[in-house]
């Protein structure tokens, strides 16, 4: 069929009617999509329609005002209502799942953490009672050692260097009521590996030494202070270089610092 | 913007589409809705029901159904219809003399005096009894061929051609 006979069927007509069925209407539709001259056909008659059912209207004024606040609260506003509602308590859940999950896992963490600081305070604690402990002990000593300095009775001896070593120097204390001396030997350099200080007690006329022993722990002392006993009439002390163990005599080639008791 | 694509921003329920698409229409759905319930206040409620109604049905529509027009028709009739059906309606004592469309344009007084308002009112009063009836059924009242053939007892091909004829007449008159 031509357009012009489509168009003369009357086809058009009932279709903008209304009257045409399902599968009409669908030809029809393809048809004008094909065809723009019946799509104008369609608009031309459609417009006549228009126009004369508008004339049954009576004279009452209708504005779009009326129905505009009505189209925004519609459907698609009413259909997330049911969706979400399932979903919100969903991701509730989960979201509840997994904070207490991770709440646990922190607790658990934090427990180890903390017995492990238990434990290393503990052994912190252990070491600065360890270093209290020899802080007083070091304190008792030292308080000790002003006291020898400040007591009346006791004898200071400063020892001079001599030739092999002029820039040494070393102090006796000598406590004649204990019958011991305290010896400062911080002006003595450290002694070459294999030797020894040996300290001496001297007669002057005849030069008579006695030893009072070796400074065996002189490397290792920190404040250099060594007491030692001394039961002689001192006239005045000595201090040699000598070979580990220590010598019957002194060894006056290596005589390092000497002082003589004030009279 | 053409048509086509009014309607497709009505279906994105874009307002602004809607309201072009009802100015189009509006005077239209509201005289076929008069035209059934024969009542003004009445009809002015129904049309503006229409016009909701097919704004939350929007994605419904398809062209493959036929015209936005048509589509816009026949829930504006089924409403309409509806609504003589209803207890409401039927308790109204009505006077249901205007049968015809033609009844309540020529008893209308009120309808502004334009040319065309003028020219269609002769041209009713001029149409053929067969006219009137055909237009009435098919495009007020919404019957099928079928059923508009049943009704006035003429054969189907004839229904066509002869609402054809009067459309002819009605567009000549018209100028469209």
């Amino acid at each position: 069929m031509n357009t012009k006979d489509y168009i003369a069927s009357g086809i058009l007509e009932l279709y903008v009617a209304g009257s045409l069925s399902e599968k009409e209407n669908e030809e029809v539709h393809n048809a004008i999509v094909e065809n723009p001259e019946l799509l104008a056909e369609v608009q031309s008659i459609e417009n006549a329609i228009v126009q004369l059912t508008a004339f049954a209207k009576k004279d009452a004024a209708y504005s779009f005002n009326d129905i505009k606040a009505q189209l925004t609260d519609n459907k698609p506003k009413v259909i997330p209502l049911t969706k979400p509602k399932s979903n919100w308590k969903t991701y509730v859940g989960w979201a509840a799942a997994i904070i207490f999950g991770s709440t646990l896992i922190l607790s658990v963490l934090q427990n180890n953490q903390l017995k492990e600081q238990l434990a290393s305070e503990n052994l912190e604690k252990v070491t600065l009672e360890a270093q209290i402990d020899s802080a007083s002990t070091s304190l008792a000593a030292a308080e000790k050692l002003i006291e020898v300095f400040r007591d009346k009775d006791i004898v200071s001896v400063p020892l001079d260097g001599q030739r092999i070593s002029p820039n040494s120097y070393a102090k006796v204390y000598w406590d004649k009521k204990t019958n011991s001396i305290y010896l400062d030997g911080k002006g003595l350099p450290e002694p070459p590996k294999g030797k020894v200080y040996q300290v001496w007690s001297l007669k002057l006329s005849p030069l008579t030494p006695t030893s009072l022993g070796t400074l065996d722990s002189f490397t290792v002392d920190a404040n250099k202070i060594f007491t030692i006993d001394n039961a002689n009439e001192s006239e005045a002390f000595g201090i040699t270089l000598e070979p580990a163990g220590g010598s019957e005599s002194p060894n006056l080639e290596q005589l390092y610092t000497l002082g003589a008791v004030a009279p | 913007m053409d048509q086509e694509q009014l309607i497709l921003q009505f279906q994105k329920k874009d307002v602004k589409a809607y309201e072009k698409l009802y100015s189009l229409y509006c005077d239209s759905i509201s005289g076929v809705v008069n035209n059934i319930v024969k009542n003004d206040d009445v009809a002015q409620e129904i049309t503006q029901d229409v016009f909701i109604k097919t704004w939350n049905k929007a994605d419904t529509y398809s062209a493959k159904k036929g015209r936005f027009f048509t589509w816009l028709l026949n829930i504006a009739r089924n409403a309409a219809i509806d609504y003589t059906r209803s207890k409401k309606f039927k308790q109204s004592k009505q006077n249901l003399n205007a049968d015809f469309f033609v009844d309540i344009l020529e008893s209308s007084s009120s309808l502004d005096s334009s040319t065309n308002t003028i020219g269609l009112k002769e041209f009713v009063t001029k149409l053929g009894d067969t006219c009137k009836s055909v237009i009435e059924l098919l495009y007020f009242k919404g019957f099928t061929q079928k059923e508009a053939s049943k009704e006035l007892s003429m054969p189907l091909g004839t229904i066509k051609t002869r609402n054809r004829s009067c459309i002819g007449e009605l567009r000549k008159m018209l100028g469209v």
